[in-house]
């Protein structure tokens, strides 16, 4: 008898501990698929966060780490540098890596760390059980936004694609979703493509998924998957955000020299008054501690 | 023999660490201990390491925890309140079990405090440099040789209890120029068989991790790793003893204060009175033992520190009551003077006098 689908190897047989209907699940599954199909199992370093997810270090069936709240990308940063020849992706949720973890996760997109980001996206926090993350929508009520998401006050969801995209230290940031079986083999390749980048050294590859979370948005499964793309995909539109070797680098530091040389706006037409050369004061001796707090 | 140099402490410690097998730093500037990071900065890729400036104390740790499981040796650097930062990175490596090594070259607090020498991290280092039940290893030089000696030998007592170590100096130390001997390059270090370097289809994965959600496992882990703190308090008390052999007052001081104690002492003797010190080199594990075995001869035993009194309470308990314990610190970073020590010296012998005169002194 021919097998026709199986289990990917890179996930190990034990059950998920998602709720029915999450994407974490299918998000996994699509990892897992795109390490069997690289054949690096063997060679990839995961980084798990806290969230929904935090167990991952339990399916997938490469070495695994579990890191503190946030924090995954510098544990990745360091886990590369030690052994660049290890594929190292994360694993996070928003409110791992949007709210927490922001600063790490735009210094190591900055720093255009040679890793993977499996970012997903629900707008919400599932494990504590259903918190406003930084990309719960305008107007969407959580627990802790009840009367609804007030941008007045809790300010705008961000779109972490579209922001890291500016970064130089960018290779590929796309948006993919969970939400027709179409999305899903489109969101498989981008996996694979972010892997295959890291392979080639290309830079930091950030893949977005946007996601459900059926229990804290309190619909059915099904329901879940039409609010995501009657909500969240007019604010999270899906697509490639930047792409360095679609535009013909072979890396992020090829793709930075040319934004500098071609600036994307047109210089300020107002003359620039020359000023004081910066720099004209001593900076200090080096070693000098006055006033460095 | 290999050759003395001057050194400035910060600089003779980056040196000993990369000596040690340190090849991952990460770090953010912080007055007093910006000099560890540059002579990283400066070294690092020539030793075919990583030296990368993290963007906070924070990632900084992680960072340090992510080298750690794979394998590396690694370091982090900073001052009092980047250490506070580091706290959450410490637990979860203690939670996981990694080696690493933290230094703290104290400055003044709380809060954003000062950038003079100070002493007053000694109950984050040794009570709580992070949430849940955990100790580190604590080692605290008081010599420019001894940030040497003592970073070199933290990356031993990390891999081999596979603990996080803290090397708790201060900003005097940290700045101070001495002569110094470098220790000579390490070549074999221990296996890792737990480290994530990839299976390559050849063993199953590793897991570096600190949750367990069932009690009982997170129970039983932490009886283990307790089990491992009691090896560590058999074996590694570290502690100097001075003239404690007929003192009548025993003096305890650390790191840059055991300095300033030694004169005093010296200056007391010259006077006449019998005094000695000691001087924890491990702050955890606390050189109890040691405290203990001095007290034959003992009226009093005075602590001295730059900070309100924070050792005191672990001589305390050492002393156990057998007799009175002292305290005498400044704070804010203000270097207590042999003759302020000395005057308190003084004060107690005369106490102990009347004592054996008059009564009890207790
Ligand atoms: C330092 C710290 N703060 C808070 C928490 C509690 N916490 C656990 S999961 C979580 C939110 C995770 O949400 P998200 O990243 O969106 O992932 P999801 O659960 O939705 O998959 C929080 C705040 C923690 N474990 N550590
Ligand atoms: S709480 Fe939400 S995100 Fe978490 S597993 Fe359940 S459905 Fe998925």
């Amino acid at each position: 008898m021919k097998t026709v689908f199986e289990r990917p190897h890179a996930l190990c047989d034990v059950p998920f501990t998602y709720c029915p209907g999450c994407t974490h699940g299918i998000t996994h599954r699509l990892v897992a698929e795109a390490l069997d199909e690289l054949g690096i199992e063997g060679t990839t370093i995961g980084v798990a966060p806290v969230g929904c997810s935090v167990l991952a270090y339990e399916f997938f069936a490469c070495d695994m780490i579990q890191a503190a709240h946030g924090r995954a990308p510098a544990v990745a940063t360091a886990i590369k540098r030690v052994n660049p020849a290890n594929t190292v992706f994360t694993y996070q949720g928003d409110g791992d890596l949007a709210s927490i973890g922001m600063a790490e996760t735009v210094h190591a997109a900055s720093r255009g760390d040679n890793i993977t980001v499996i970012f997903v996206n629900n707008a919400i926090y599932g494990m504590t059980g259903g918190q406003m993350a930084p990309t719960s929508l305008a107007k969407q009520v959580t627990q802790t936004s009840p009367y609804g998401r007030d941008v007045s006050s809790d300010g705008f969801p961000i779109r972490v694609c579209e922001m890291l995209a500016t970064l130089d230290g960018v290779a590929l940031a796309q948006r993919v979703s969970m939400d027709t079986p179409r999305n899903v083999r489109a969101a498989k390749k981008a996996i694979k493509k972010a892997f295959e980048y890291q392979i080639e050294g290309v830079g930091y590859t950030i893949i977005e998924v946007v996601s459900t979370c059926p229990t804290n948005w309190g619909l059915a499964p099904t329901d879940a998957m039409e609010w995501l793309r009657e909500n969240m995909l007019p604010h999270y539109p899906l697509g490639v955000y930047r792409d360095v070797k679609a535009e013909g680098f072979a890396d992020v530091a090829e793709a930075a020299l040319a934004r500098d040389a071609e600036p994307e706006c047109d210089p300020c037409t107002e003359p620039i008054e020359a000023s004081e050369p910066p720099f004209e004061d001593a900076p200090g001796e080096v070693g000098s501690q006055a006033g460095d707090v | 023999m290999a050759e003395k140099i001057l050194m400035k402490g910060n600089e003779a410690l980056a040196e000993s660490a990369i000596r040690a097998g340190c090849r991952c730093f990460f770090g953010y500037p912080i007055t007093p201990q910006t000099e560890v990071a540059a002579y990283m900065a400066k070294r690092m890729a020539k030793e075919g390491g990583t030296y990368l400036q993290a963007e906070s104390e924070i990632a900084a740790i992680n960072m340090v925890y992510g080298a750690a499981a794979a394998g590396a040796r690694a370091m982090t650097s900073s001052s009092s309140p980047g250490i506070s930062l580091k706290g959450e990175g410490i637990s979860y490596m203690a939670g996981a079990d990694l080696p690493g090594v933290i230094v703290n070259i104290q400055r003044g607090g709380p809060g954003l405090g000062g950038i003079q020498p100070s002493q007053s991290d000694y109950w984050q280092a040794t009570r709580a440099t992070g949430h849940g039940d955990f100790h580190l290893i604590v080692l605290a030089p008081s010599t420019v040789q001894e940030m040497a000696d003592d970073v070199f030998e933290a990356f031993d007592l990390a891999d081999t209890y596979r603990t996080p170590v803290m090397i708790l100096a201060d900003g005097m130390l940290g700045q101070m120029m001495e002569p110094v001997v470098l220790p000579e390059r390490k070549t074999e270090f221990p296996e890792k068989p737990w480290a994530l370097t990839g299976h390559k289809n050849q063993r199953p994965h590793n897991i570096v991790n600190s949750l367990h959600l069932k009690p009982e496992d997170l129970e039983r882990f932490s009886v283990e790793r307790f089990e491992r703190y009691e090896t560590i308090k058999a074996n590694e008390q570290r502690a100097e003893t001075f003239l404690v052999d007929d003192a009548e007052i025993v003096l305890v001081a650390f790191g840059a204060c055991a300095r300033i104690a030694r004169s005093a002492v010296n200056k007391a003797r010259e006077a006449g009175i019998n005094v000695g010190l000691i001087r924890p080199i491990t702050l955890w594990p606390f050189p109890t033992d040691a405290i203990e075995a001095s007290l034959g001869t003992a009226c009093a035993v005075l602590t001295v520190e730059m900070n309100m009194g924070q050792m005191v309470d672990d001589v305390r308990l050492a002393v156990n009551g057998r007799v009175p314990v002292e305290f005498f610190g400044r704070a804010g970073g203000i270097i207590p003077t042999p003759a302020e020590v000395l005057a308190n010296i003084e004060a107690l012998a005369e106490r102990c006098s009347a004592a054996k005169t008059g009564g009890d002194a207790r």
